[in-house]
């Protein structure tokens, strides 16, 4: 058996370990790791992460057995000092020496700092290492001020972290913009708008010169050049740049690059065959790559050479980078910042919104690069179209939607590059080999296939989309069919159901369809007849339609406990009403959490304890918030022109009519709404269903928004409304979707289906031009006569009250599996492992 | 509960079952889901969800695929055969299948000849 040292256990050299162990079938090295660091490979990209929460149990590569398993040999805190190349041994801090037959260098960088008088000062960080963090968190506890030289990636996020740790912190970078490696001055002032609305300071352009120290040898601000007054702090972190860990490769005789780096060749060979060098301390190709992206491709093509695959080249890596900093989207692809002479730029700068997007195109059209801030969702399909001549004009590119653009492909002419499924990482390209030669036909044959879907689920209706047209490219009509028992589509659903007037799924099924219903055509046409004012949801033969949801009139969490959500209409609550929210919840020792929706999600509530809960809340004048239905969830409001002295209509007033309007509506998918008082646009209208917005005259109407998934902006449909016409300009809009709209399909999908699109639905319900006007008026009418509280008519009802009990024959056992634990004052569900190790909790 | 001869335990009246629903029972500390079909049969698996690891298939949704009874686990909505436990979705996954009959209007399980596909 042969001996591989590796030298230094951080990402890079992690990812060799992983590779060699998963190819590595025959055994044939025994591997020694030394760290210097004294903690085993941790994910230092997210590092700034742990200032968010997350722990640096979570941030850490591998696990625990990871080393015992697979027989490595890891030495933390012990650094390699020597190499002895005749020898062939390597001799480390703590004096061993460890004979190898191949040695792969592994040693990163080192932050560079700028050489300051006093940079060593007490109270002068660097950021790299899990070390400085700690390091940096400690000190800044006696700290109100930070600075941190430099401004790019790292220099950001270590400015953040000082941020979050409550100092009131500047930014020095020497170039005329923040982070100037991956934006250009466009960019860069975007960014800058966003990072000082955070409050931070940003100076650019200017040079540090010293590090000044009080008596006791601490930092108390720091000199640049040019300028008079010092900046006043009390810690410095140098965040501005790394140089290459060389120092070894260099006392060892092997060739170096004239400004550091290990020189290897296209297989990442050092000037010695049996030395490697991969990550940012090699320099290859002539340059050294500080991402983590290259420094894998390297650990792969090291890997497959030792285990005796198909020679490998590391043939260059992409450098496009896309993050978020401080919540602001910042990414570049390609060469974003080509000087070419034949690169030609197009760029979009809203300031206010604060977007700020730019690409670069050759004379012939095709894809260079570019710059995107602000606004990232356009990353992944661009990049996918690098070197390629896009469908979409370069202006139609950057341009918002509303000044003419076409967003980036986020449906079928998706690049096949594209992340669809980001839970289970399946790109389009997958999915549509899946269709072309495995034969898959819907999603749930791709998810078979590929796990796409299989996480989150939020990607169902792309994949569908996908599916149906890769179909239709090989002749295939996709079918509309709902599922096997029912050749229909949603919408020819509906209009079977409004037409014959059937409100039996046996009987639909047989009349219809074929077979007993299944988990997707169930729940359908069970809210098909919900739309159409069918009774109480649970009533008869519906109750066994219903998804779980709807059955248990909650919302079901990961543990198999429940959500309960009054509705709160509009946001807007008295103080009695939010004291008998705070009393149930102690009470029944449920976690509470205000929602995006402006209202109360209380967790934690087992099925037998909803009756309880909600004759509480019935008692004190709360009603469902349908929570747990597709259906009209909330209209969020913001304060509108009673209080706010900028607000031009009621918003509050508005959204709690609309609310109780709409409230219990079914439809193909859940739909959210919002009221802005006044262009300011407080309540984020735009990204809703329905969006009204205030102006002078009276309401702007704006539908098919959508955040989550595929977030979209609101459509103008219809300006300066009265209230009136507004009402019913909503109510037809509503029904015509809930009447045409695919399962599970939101509005802004369904918008962008649909021929004709908006121009389309403003024709049906303002022009009238199918004449249906008058029915969509007399459906929204039978809705808002028929509405009745749903957990108040199970209250009433014994029958229905019967099927909360957690089990039929043992109703006063509560289910043992769900268990909680405290955190942060309040309960949360246990883990597996903790359940485990629980004593059963009692539960009265 | 009430043990009779031949290791079946009785859970409920038959007709305490929704035609097309589910409901949890708890058997010797194993807790299961019990179904009524629309074509009036009745089956018992495991009520644990191996996916999402709660204890949950009693809620999910019954129907057929191309004939085969099934549930829908209500967490991500895979897909068992009720009849053997098999997974439609990901071939190595499957869940405990419990003997159920019904004596006397009764439902009536047997825990101890529980089989597993697997």
């Amino acid at each position: 058996m042969k001996t591989l040292v590796l030298v230094g256990h951080g990402m890079v050299g992690h990812r060799l370990l992983e590779r060699l162990v998963e190819s590595d079938t025959a055994d044939q090295w025994r591997i020694v790791v030394f760290a210097e660091e004294p903690r085993p490979a941790y994910d230092r990209v997210r590092l700034s992460s742990y200032f968010d929460g997350v722990t640096l149990d979570e941030l850490r590569l591998g696990d625990d057995e990871f080393f015992t398993r697979h027989g490595i040999t890891l030495r933390l805190g012990e650094r390699v000092e020597a190499i002895d190349r005749s020898a062939q041994t390597v001799t480390s801090s703590a004096g061993e020496t460890v004979a190898y037959d191949v040695l792969v260098l592994a040693t990163g960088s080192y932050p560079f700092v700028p050489p300051l008088p006093h940079r060593d000062a007490t109270g002068c960080f660097v950021y790299r290492t899990v070390e400085d963090i700690l390091a940096i968190e400690e000190y800044a506890a006696g700290c109100r001020t930070g600075v941190v030289v430099g401004g790019g990636l790292l220099g950001l996020e270590a400015a953040n972290a000082l941020r979050i740790l409550g100092l009131a912190t500047q930014v020095v970078e020497f170039a005329p913009r923040l982070m100037p490696l991956q934006v250009d001055e466009g960019g860069g002032a975007i960014l800058r708008r966003h990072i000082e609305q955070l409050g931070l300071t940003v100076h650019t352009s200017v040079r540090a010169e010293e590090v000044m120290v009080d008596e006791a040898g601490r930092v108390c601000g720091l000199r640049l050049a040019d300028r008079d007054e010092p900046l006043t702090t009390d810690l410095v972190v140098f965040a501005a740049g790394v140089r290459p860990r060389d120092e070894l490769a260099r006392s060892a005789g092997l060739e170096v690059g004239p400004r550091g780096g290990i020189v290897v060749d296209d297989a990442c060979r050092t000037s010695d065959p049996n030395i490697f060098a991969i990550g940012e301390c090699a320099l290859i190709g002539g340059r050294v790559y500080g991402l983590v992206g290259p420094g894998y491709s390297m650990a792969d093509v090291v890997a497959a050479q030792l285990t005796g695959q198909t020679r490998q080249a590391f043939t260059g890596a992409d450098t496009s980078t896309k993050l978020k900093l401080m919540g602001v989207d910042v990414a570049s692809f390609g060469d974003a910042l080509s000087q070419a002479e034949d690169a030609l730029e197009v760029a979009y700068t809203d300031s206010v919104a604060g977007v700020y997007r730019k690409i670069l195109v050759d004379t012939e059209g095709k894809l260079l690069g570019g710059i995107l801030v602000g606004d990232a969702s356009s990353y992944a399909s661009l990049r996918a179209q690098l070197g390629t001549k896009p469908a979409q004009s370069p202006d139609q590119l950057v341009l918002p939607p509303s000044e003419g653009g076409t967003p980036a492909a986020t449906g079928a002419d998706l690049p096949d590059a594209a992340t669809v499924c980001s839970c289970v990482n399946v790109s389009a390209g997958a999915i549509r080999a899946a269709v072309r030669e495995q034969g898959c036909v819907d999603p749930a044959g791709v998810k078979r296939c590929t796990k796409a879907g299989s996480g989150c689920g939020s990607c169902v209706p792309l994949i569908k989309t996908l599916v149906d047209a890769e179909l239709e490219a090989q002749g295939i009509t996709p079918s509309k069919a709902l599922c096997e028992h029912f050749e229909y589509s949603r919408a020819e659903l509906f209009e079977i159901i409004q037409i014959t007037g059937i409100r039996s799924f046996v009987e639909l099924v047989s009349r219809y369809g074929q077979g007993e219903g299944c988990e997707v055509c169930k729940p359908t046409v069970a809210s098909i007849f919900a739309s159409l004012g069918s009774g109480h949801i649970l009533d008869g033969e519906q109750a066994g339609l219903q998804d779980t949801n709807d059955y248990a009139l909650a919302n079901l969490q990961k543990d198999g406990s429940y959500s309960v959500v009054p509705r709160i209409p509009g946001g807007e609550i008295t103080p009695d009403k939010l004291i008998v929210i705070g009393q149930v919840a102690k009470e029944f020792g449920l976690y509470t959490k205000i929602t995006g929706g402006q209202r109360i999600d209380m967790f934690g509530a087992r099925l037998e304890q909803l009756p309880l809960i909600w004759k509480r809340l019935v008692d004190a004048g709360f009603e469902s918030g349908h929570a747990y239905g597709k259906a009209v969830r909330t209209v969020k409001s913001c304060v509108g022109n009673t209080w706010c002295r900028y607000g031009v209509q009621d918003s509050v007033g508005l959204a709690i009519a609309l609310e109780l309007r709409y409230r219990g509506l079914r439809a193909p998918h859940k739909l959210k709404f919002a009221v802005s008082g006044c262009a300011r646009e407080c309540a984020e209208a735009r990204s809703k269903d329905v969006g009204v917005i205030a102006t002078e005259k009276g309401w702007n109407l704006y539908v098919a928004g959508n955040g989550g998934f595929s977030p979209r902006h609101a459509d103008l449909l219809a300006s300066d409304l009265d209230t009136e016409t507004l009402v019913r300009t909503i109510d037809r809009f509503l029904m015509y979707y809930i009447r045409t709209g695919d399962r599970l399909e939101r509005t802004a999908r369904w918008l962008e289906r649909l021929d004709g699109g908006l121009d389309h639905v403003r024709d049906v319900i303002i022009h009238d031009s199918l004449g249906v006007a008058a029915e969509l008026d007399a459906m929204m009418a039978a809705h808002v006569a028929g509405y009745q509280d749903e957990w108040r008519a199970v209250l009433e009802d014994p029958e229905r009250l019967r099927r909360f009990v957690s089990f039929i024959n043992a109703p006063g056992t509560p289910d043992p599996s769900i268990q909680f634990v405290p955190e942060r004052d309040q309960i949360r569900p246990a883990t597996e492992a903790e359940r485990r190790s629980l004593p059963l909790m009692v539960v009265s | 509960m009430t043990s009779s001869v031949d290791s079946y335990v009785t859970i409920c009246s038959y007709d305490d079952l929704i035609p097309g629903r589910g409901v949890a029972a708890l058997v010797d500390g194993r807790q299961i889901a019990l179904f009524r079909l629309y074509d009036g049969s009745v089956y018992a698996v495991s009520n644990l969800d191996p996916f999402s690891g709660a204890y949950v298939l009693a809620r999910g949704l019954v129907g057929t695929h191309q004939g085969t009874p099934t549930v829908a686990s209500p967490m991500y909505k895979q897909r068992f055969d009720l009849r053997t436990g098999r997974c439609l979705d990901t071939d190595e996954v499957s869940i405990t299948v419990y003997p159920v009959r019904v004596h006397d209007g009764q439902i009536e399980i047997s825990v101890e000849a529980a089989r597993n596909v697997a």
